[in-house]
């Protein structure tokens, strides 16, 4: 249109140029002439008027041949040639261009062709380049995972914010829940937080010692606790820092070895100990009191005897029965206790310090506490014992400031917790020992009781009334001095190859989270099945499905599926589409169980759903009954794909998918949905980047503009 | 000296060996009591002001070294000689009862006389054999 306007315009110029230049020389030319050679003039033109008609379309018609042979020649040859060149660039750097102009442009032609060339071989070694690159990093990878596979103990690499960087096979057995709840459903992830796996407070006891004992100048400092995973199973863990270029922690490895089994057996051989020792002194002792009497007094009463004879035989009854439940119960006795670790009491006491003033924000002291005092404990039980002790005294008593004091005492250090003050009365601790310990908001299984038997310790209060103070003893095994490791000089230099995976620079930046780019968040993307369209009037879930989107890649081997009983009748007409039958259900959790699992699933990720509102109204119906809420952001790909395309009608999944080239496969299943929205996403995201929207923010605002976002279910 | 019966208060909860050792000291010519828990123990120790205390670290109510504890708190039964009787005999239990005032741990089982003999030696003087 634009180009024949041009063309229209230019011959109209040319011919009215033409026609001025034709009058412009007759007018001067009869300004010169006298009036009767005008008149004659004048008479010969009237009397060829139909020839100068016929000149004047001529000349119209020369003009249009010249001005559009000049235009397909030049200005439009040009703009193709451009195009084409433009499709080298954007799409196909093998194609040439041809141009169908004057010589000039052929000569620019074959220059551009030329520089396609260059473009095309420079493309083809830089992907050559790549490839090689990216074939390196995957053979490490492979190795690395060989490597990992063949270990019998379970690792987690994290960087200094938790998130998990890689994990082994063993890993994720040992920490994967298992069970009826959620069987398919893997918190473990890569990206997500190792808290959210490991006892948030355990991890932070260990890295605490860790920089306390970097800050003491060791250079691999490696600490150790034993933590609860899935499943009611044990875990010895090892956490090992490693170091970034400018040697700062980078992040930490945690190694991880299931021990239910030797702690269980452990566990089994004390209390067989106990039993035996407990159970068989009296028992002995009232024996032998007896039998002595009998032997030293052979002048007593008939009576007195029969009395002693009597207590003979029944505890030797007693005896004989105990020894053999005993017998029958032992069980292989290994000696390795894996809870206790040997920790200089200085340490101890400045990170159950730390503990004290942070969780109750009492103010501590350190008076006398022994140099080079070394004891074998479970720190994380101990310290929470101290605090637990340190919180009653403050809550019951009115302590303000407790003190602490170590020294050796026979084969055992006394460690005391000293305050100054209120007397407490003996019974009191009897009744802490044995009630559940809570520190601040904290509430733990153990009692004092339980950890004080751990270490085979003892604790009591003494007072010092001279001095209105008083304490508790708490009496610990002595441990073994630890050496601090001298730096391994080898270890300069040769830093494991897995350094280089790209998770590891993803360290979040403190940015709000609207700020954040697109492409950096990660995705859980989820899809739900219901009894029917309408929650407010009592529609139901019955199946979750969600994937998983880290830094822009679609995991989907890390994924959760759930199917859940609505504890309703099913609609016939919904179970044509979701294809789930009543009896399927019957077995499965209810929401109230599956929400909480789903939610540990979804933790620190942006939700996206198609037509979310949807899905989310179900959930937050929910939120009250199951105690969890659902907090993060959410994006719409049916709003998302509004924005991206304005003048499309139809944003359905389906129409989506096959607009932006997604496969879809097993539709109508939650999980089958959830990875075709993920897909889907995938591709709206590289949309929405090229309308210059690449954050949170910009994405969630294009939403809210969107139509669509008016609806309300 | 000999007129005046030395006073032993034995505190288990075990019949059994109550009654041997109750047999043995009286024989051995003290005034013996008993008390089957701890908080009988503390009252009889006032009432009955006993030279030697025979105390199980086990018991219902009160434990021994409650006991042991209520008993060290008095200004006026300082002088009470207290062994303590244990099923359970490990150092960091037998260093918690001396450290709360005890003057001997004993774990059970133990030898009669040998029990005797210490009692007999923590007293000094002690009451002779009222028999042979």
């Amino acid at each position: 249109m634009k180009v024949d306007r041009r063309l229209w315009l230019w011959v109209g110029v040319c011919y009215v140029g033409t026609l001025a230049v034709v009058a412009g020389v007759l007018a001067t030319l009869g300004a010169g002439l006298a009036p009767d050679e005008q008149a004659a003039f004048q008479r010969v033109l009237n009397e060829r008027v139909p020839a100068l008609v016929f000149a004047l379309i001529l000349l119209g018609f020369v003009w249009f041949g010249i001005v559009r042979w000049f235009s397909r020649r030049y200005p439009q040859a040009a703009r193709r040639l451009a195009e084409q060149t433009r499709v080298v660039l954007a799409a196909n750097p093998e194609y040439r261009v041809v141009a169908d102009g004057a010589p000039e442009l052929e000569e620019a032609a074959h220059a551009i062709n030329q520089l396609a060339e260059a473009y095309h071989r420079a493309l083809g070694d830089l992907e050559a380049r790549s490839a090689e690159a990216r074939a390196q990093v995957e053979e490490e990878r492979n190795r690395l995972a060989a490597l990992m596979s063949e270990l019998t103990e379970g690792v987690l690499v994290c960087n200094v914010e938790g998130r998990i960087l890689l994990y082994n096979e063993r890993a994720r057995r040992l920490l994967a829940p298992k069970g009826a709840m959620a069987p398919q459903s893997a918190p473990l992830g890569l990206g997500r937080s190792v808290f959210a796996l490991l006892d948030r407070d355990q991890v932070a006891h260990a890295l605490d010692k860790v920089q306390q004992r970097l800050a003491q100048g060791e250079e691999r400092p490696v600490t150790r606790f034993v933590a609860s995973v899935a499943h009611g199973a044990l875990a010895r863990v090892m956490v090992t820092p490693f170091f970034d270029a400018d040697a700062r922690v980078a992040g930490m490895v945690f190694t991880l070895d299931d021990v239910t089994g030797l702690l269980g057996r452990e566990g089994q051989r004390l209390a067989l100990l106990h039993s035996l020792a407990a159970g068989l002194r009296s028992p002995v002792a009232n024996v032998r009191a007896a039998a002595e009497n009998l032997v030293a007094f052979p002048e007593m009463d008939d009576a007195r005897r029969a009395q002693f004879a009597q207590i003979v035989a029944a505890e030797s009854g007693v005896l004989s029965s105990r020894l053999n439940t005993a017998m029958n119960e032992y069980a292989d006795a290994l000696k390795a206790s894996f809870t206790l670790e040997d920790m200089s009491v200085a340490d101890l006491v400045s990170v159950a310090r730390r503990r004290i003033e942070t969780a109750l924000e009492l103010p501590t002291r350190a008076d006398e506490v022994a140099e080079d005092l070394w004891v074998r404990v479970d720190s994380f039980a101990f310290v929470q014992a101290l605090a637990y002790v340190a919180g009653r005294l403050r809550d019951e008593y009115g302590i303000r400031e407790v003190r602490f004091r170590a020294q050796a005492s026979g084969g055992f250090a006394a460690l005391d917790l000293v305050w100054t003050g209120a007397i407490v009365a003996s019974e009191a601790l009897s009744l802490w020992e044995l009630q559940p310990m809570r520190i601040g908001a904290d509430e733990t299984p153990l009692t004092l009781k339980d950890v004080l038997e751990r270490h085979g310790g003892e604790a009591w209060t003494q007072t010092h009334k001279q001095s209105h103070s008083a304490w508790f003893r708490f009496l610990l095994p002595l441990g073994e001095r630890v050496a601090i490791a001298a730096p391994a000089a080898a270890a300069v230099g040769s830093r494991p190859e897995y350094y280089d995976f790209d998770l590891f620079g993803r360290i979040e930046a403190s940015r709000e989270l609207e700020d954040q780019r697109l492409a950096d968040l990660t995705y859980t993307v989820f899809d739900t099945e219901t009894t029917g369209l309408q929650p407010s009037a009592g529609d139901e879930i019955i199946s979750i499905g969600a994937v998983r989107i880290v830094n822009g890649r679609l995991l989907k081997q890390e994924f959760f599926e759930q199917l859940v009983n609505p504890r309703r009748p099913l609609d016939p007409e919904s179970a044509r589409i979701h294809g789930i039958e009543a009896r399927a259900l019957a077995d499965q959790p209810a929401i109230g169980g599956v929400l909480p699992a789903f939610h540990r699933f979804c933790e620190d990720t942006v939700l996206v759903a198609h037509n979310a509102a949807f899905d989310m109204r179900f959930i937050e119906l929910k939120e009250q009954a199951s105690g969890v809420r659902f907090t993060q952001p959410v994006l719409d790909t049916l709003l998302l794909s509004a924005a991206v395309h304005p003048t499309l009608e139809d944003h359905r999944l389906e129409s989506i998918a096959e607009r932006l080239g997604v496969r879809v496969i097993g539709r109508h299943t939650a999980l089958g949905d959830a990875l075709v929205t993920a897909e889907v996403f995938l591709r709206l995201l590289a949309l929405l980047a090229e309308r210059g929207i690449e954050t949170l923010g910009g994405a969630l605002a294009a939403s809210r503009e969107t139509y669509y976002a008016r609806l309300r279910y | 000296m000999d007129t005046v019966k030395r006073k032993v208060l034995i505190v288990d909860d075990e019949p059994n060996i109550v009654t041997a050792l109750e047999f043995l000291l009286e024989r051995r010519g003290y005034e013996v009591r008993v008390a089957t828990n701890g908080e009988e123990a503390v009252a009889l120790a006032e009432s009955f002001r006993p030279d030697v205390m025979l105390l199980d670290v086990m018991m219902p109510k009160r434990s021994g070294y409650e006991v042991c504890q209520r008993v060290r708190e008095r200004p006026d039964m300082q002088h009470v000689k207290i062994v303590m009787l244990s099923a359970k005999g490990r150092e960091a239990e037998v260093s918690k009862g001396l450290s709360l005032g005890a003057d001997l741990y004993i774990t059970k089982p133990f030898s009669t006389q040998e029990l005797v003999e210490r009692i007999d030696a923590l007293l000094g003087a002690a009451a002779k054999p009222g028999a042979a």
